[in-house]
């Protein structure tokens, strides 16, 4: 018996060695084998270049209702820019999963999402005039931080709000800030999305190996990174005071200024996240390869389940805990902030879940270094 | 019975092939390690450094870290020439288990192996044939030497594989066939085989085999008849971790080493082949002289030390018996032991700093203090969570912290299992000291695996 299984582990161990030497060049291949490439190209062009396409054309309505409330301010319009300034928030969530290639380069997410908004720095740009928003001291004075407190947050009314733009002083200047903050907005997801269409896309599916650099590691991290830092942390950590030892900061929520669309950011970004996760189409119902197939593909069963369901079912009750909170988190942390740190609590549990146990599964390398042999 | 042995003489070819070997291959070794820019990111970049209890006082020294792998080369080329062999091979004992004390982030077992063999070639003659010694001083050379010379080396060798093998007979390992069912599938593309790699059947003939391997190859090695079989085994088996897993040069240290297992004839043949290229000939060593020892004093130390130190060798291994709780989850009495390519083992583990007076809160960015591998390693290591929060007490209590407090939220998933909290983070770890003693700040497994 020993010898038989000896010998059967030197037939297969020599046809191994053999076959490495002969053609060691082609990483991807067919078959049965989990295929990198085509889970890079679901991502590539179901996803992340309709995500960015989608995000481009939700800065374009918020630049074109800009335009006709700089030319026609009213209320009224001041309501539109308002709803089109939503809408592109939440097709920011969307993105803000894709911070590697020019999105990385150009700080997409820093000058886009970076809050709480520094408004005297934002009110000595406008008075001033002679800002730079490409600066990196310029992240927390532009993007929908800083949108949101000049449509949302200038007075306490629209009728106040609008005398910014019409008979203050200042009037003008307060309406070339507005634009000039969409313009940068505008020309990220316009560098973004061209640099994807011309010769990104073809460098990121082609990139499909297992190494660091990998696009599927460098996915995959920035994936983790997002539920981790911008989703737990920043939208529910901080403002409730996780990271604080209990000092609340119910003005550093998402959207401050608007107040009651902290629950509708996070919830937009943990579907974008869940979405992802599952290679589901954007805008779309189908799912193709990803994190969910290529778990189940490796088998990945935790605790008698596939790894891939506790990780939905965790993403469903991350949902439905959002759903106890106040739709604005400055109310409910200063009302009740126990409802916050459970929600925080059932989305650190899926960064752990994301991060240790899939990682894990899918052998993510974070580093090449010698292991011990045998 | 042990005096007879203590008499038997074999030829110092053997030994002398063995120290030619292990020399270049440790050589070869340092030159690929610094080639690769490891002296840097391992021991200079961090700006801390993961100890071993008891040589807290061993770390990288600076840019002279660099001196100290370029004196550890040199001496494994003395070494393996066989020049002014004693001061080599203590320079190179003491520079390499130096450099490997600096920081147990990099601990891999055959680096203790690679100790073992050194600090065991201090007690060995291995320069009294083909080496520079020996050719210019006729009185140090000998043409046999006495056989436990030999032996001992095969030992050692012998205790890798066995104990491993003995390692490997787990529930995890045959039952599960982890952590192979996790590790072999990320190979699935390679040619021929990897479509097999993510077979379940595959992970378990692999886990088996492995494992029988382990336990059966020495005693391949050791009889004649099946002395080649199992050499062809040992190729094909390190090549085989060597495409499958990152693990360096060590497959080559282990099929050169298990050429010592070979008949003299062969590593005269090896010698002379070396030698006719250099237009030498090794029978200026073929003296016929057996070098005798004379039962002094000194020579019983010696002879009562290396049994000791080999007795030492088989126990402890098993000294996680000592310890309560699962050995994989606490990894008391885990290293030093062979048990390699075990677990798949991961943490997540976040460090929070309180200020006993003002309570005020600090979440530690472990990038700050760790390089991404340091991280990876202590997540899931107690010994390294501890070293660290004290580490972090000491640097908070500099930034002016009162009596600074570290907490640690932990979890930690091994070979297939879901993630669970690892460390009671009730604790102040900044009040917890190391030491051989059980950590009780361990959280419970929950789990069995049976088994060595």
């Amino acid at each position: 018996m020993k010898k038989k299984l000896l010998i059967f582990f030197g037939v297969i161990a020599t046809v191994v060695a053999c076959s490495s030497s002969d053609d060691s060049g082609s990483e991807s291949t067919g078959g049965s084998n989990f295929d990198r490439t085509a889970l890079l190209t679901n991502w590539a062009d179901n996803i992340i270049i309709p995500s960015f396409t989608n995000y481009q054309s939700k800065i374009q309505a918020l630049n074109a209702s800009i335009t006709v409330f700089n030319t026609t301010t009213t209320e009224a319009n001041l309501v539109n820019v308002r709803t089109s300034w939503l809408e592109a928030y939440k097709a920011y969530q969307y993105v803000a999963i894709y911070n590697f290639g020019k999105s990385e380069e150009i700080n997409l997410k820093e000058s886009a999402n970076t809050y709480p908004s520094n408004t005297v720095g934002i009110q000595s740009n406008i008075t001033a005039g002679n800002y730079n928003l490409s600066l990196i001291s310029q992240f927390d004075k532009q993007g929908f931080p800083a949108l949101d407190y000049m449509i949302n947050g200038l007075g306490t009314t629209d009728a106040a709000i609008v005398t910014f733009y019409t008979t203050n002083t200042n009037a003008a200047k307060y309406k070339r800030y507005l634009t000039d903050l969409t313009a940068r907005l505008q020309t990220s997801a316009d560098a973004v999305v061209t640099d994807w269409n011309s010769s990104y896309r073809a460098t990121y599916i082609a990139n499909n190996g297992v190494s660091v650099t990998s696009s599927v590691n460098i996915t995959t991290n920035n994936f983790v990174k997002n539920l981790e830092k911008d989703v737990r942390s920043g939208k529910i950590g901080i403002p409730a005071g996780v990271f604080s030892g209990g000092t609340l900061f119910p003005d550093k929520v998402e959207a401050f200024y608007k107040n009651d669309v902290s629950r509708d950011l996070l919830n937009t970004a943990v579907q974008a996240s869940k979405d992802f996760f599952n290679g589901k189409k954007f805008n779309g119902t189908s799912t193709g390869a990803g994190f969910q197939s290529y778990l189940d593909y490796v088998n990945a069963t935790r605790s008698g389940q596939k790894l891939s369901t506790i990780i939905n079912t965790q993403y469903d009750a991350i949902l439905t805990s959002n759903a106890t909170l106040s739709t604005s988190f400055s109310k409910q942390i200063t009302t009740d902030n126990t409802k916050m740190i459970t929600a925080y609590d059932v989305l650190q549990q899926n960064v752990i879940y994301t991060k240790l146990d899939m990682m894990q599964a899918l052998d993510i390398t974070i580093d090449y270094v010698d292991g011990d042999g045998d | 019975m042990i005096q007879n042995y203590l008499k038997q003489h074999s030829s110092a070819a053997t030994l002398a092939f063995y120290r030619l070997a292990f020399g270049l291959m440790m050589l070869l070794s340092l030159i690929r390690f610094a080639s690769y820019g490891w002296i840097k990111k391992f021991y200079i970049t961090p700006e801390f450094h993961f100890t071993y209890y008891g040589f807290e006082w061993v770390k990288p020294i600076g840019n002279y870290t660099y001196l100290l792998f370029v004196i550890a080369g040199l001496a494994a080329f003395f070494v393996a020439i066989g020049y002014k062999y004693k001061w080599a091979i203590l320079t190179f004992f003491l520079s390499f288990t130096y450099i490997e004390l600096m920081d147990k982030t990099t601990y891999l077992n055959h680096y203790y192996f690679i100790t073992l063999i050194s600090f065991t070639f201090l007690f060995l003659p291995a320069n009294c044939y083909y080496s520079v010694d020996a050719y210019k001083d006729e009185k140090l050379r000998f043409e046999k030497i006495p056989s436990w010379n030999i032996d001992i080396l095969k030992l050692l060798l012998a205790l890798v594989y066995f104990y491993a093998g003995l390692a490997k007979i787990n529930s995890d390992w045959l039952i599960e066939a982890m952590p192979l069912k996790i590790w072999l599938p990320n190979n699935s593309n390679l040619p021929l085989i990897g479509s097999f790699l993510n077979e379940n059947w595959v992970h378990y003939a692999f886990s088996w085999t492995g494992m029988i391997y382990d336990l059966a190859i020495v005693f391949l090695l050791l009889y004649k008849r099946t002395r080649l079989f199992g050499f062809i085994l040992v190729v094909v088996f390190h090549i085989l971790t060597k495409i499958l897993f990152p693990i360096g040069v060590f497959p080559y240290v282990m099929i050169i080493s298990s050429l010592i297992f070979f008949d003299t004839s062969f590593h005269k043949k090896v010698l002379n082949l070396i030698s006719r290229i250099a237009s030498r000939s090794i029978t200026i060593f073929e003296n016929g002289k057996e070098k005798q020892v004379n039962p002094t004093m000194l020579y019983k130390a010696k002879i009562n030390f290396i049994s000791v130190f080999v007795l030492f060798q088989l126990l402890f291994p098993f000294r996680y018996v000592c310890y309560p709780n699962e050995l994989f989850w606490t990894e008391e009495g885990f290293r030093f032991s062979w048990r390699v390519m075990l677990m798949e083992k991961a943490g997540y583990t976040t460090f929070t700093v309180i200020d006993a007076i003002t309570k005020k809160e600090i979440r530690v960015n472990n990038s700050h203090f760790l390089t991404k591998f340091q991280e990876k390693q202590m997540a899931f290591q107690p010994d390294f969570i501890l070293e660290y929060a004290h580490y972090l007490h000491n640097y908070y209590l500099n930034q002016g912290i009162n009596a600074p407090e570290v907490y640690v939220e932990s979890y930690v998933a091994l070979n297939g299992r879901l993630s669970q909290k690892y460390i009671d983070s009730k604790i102040n770890l900044a009040n917890e000291n190391e030491s051989f003693k059980h950590k009780t700040w361990i959280l419970p497994f929950n789990d069995t695996i049976k088994g060595f």
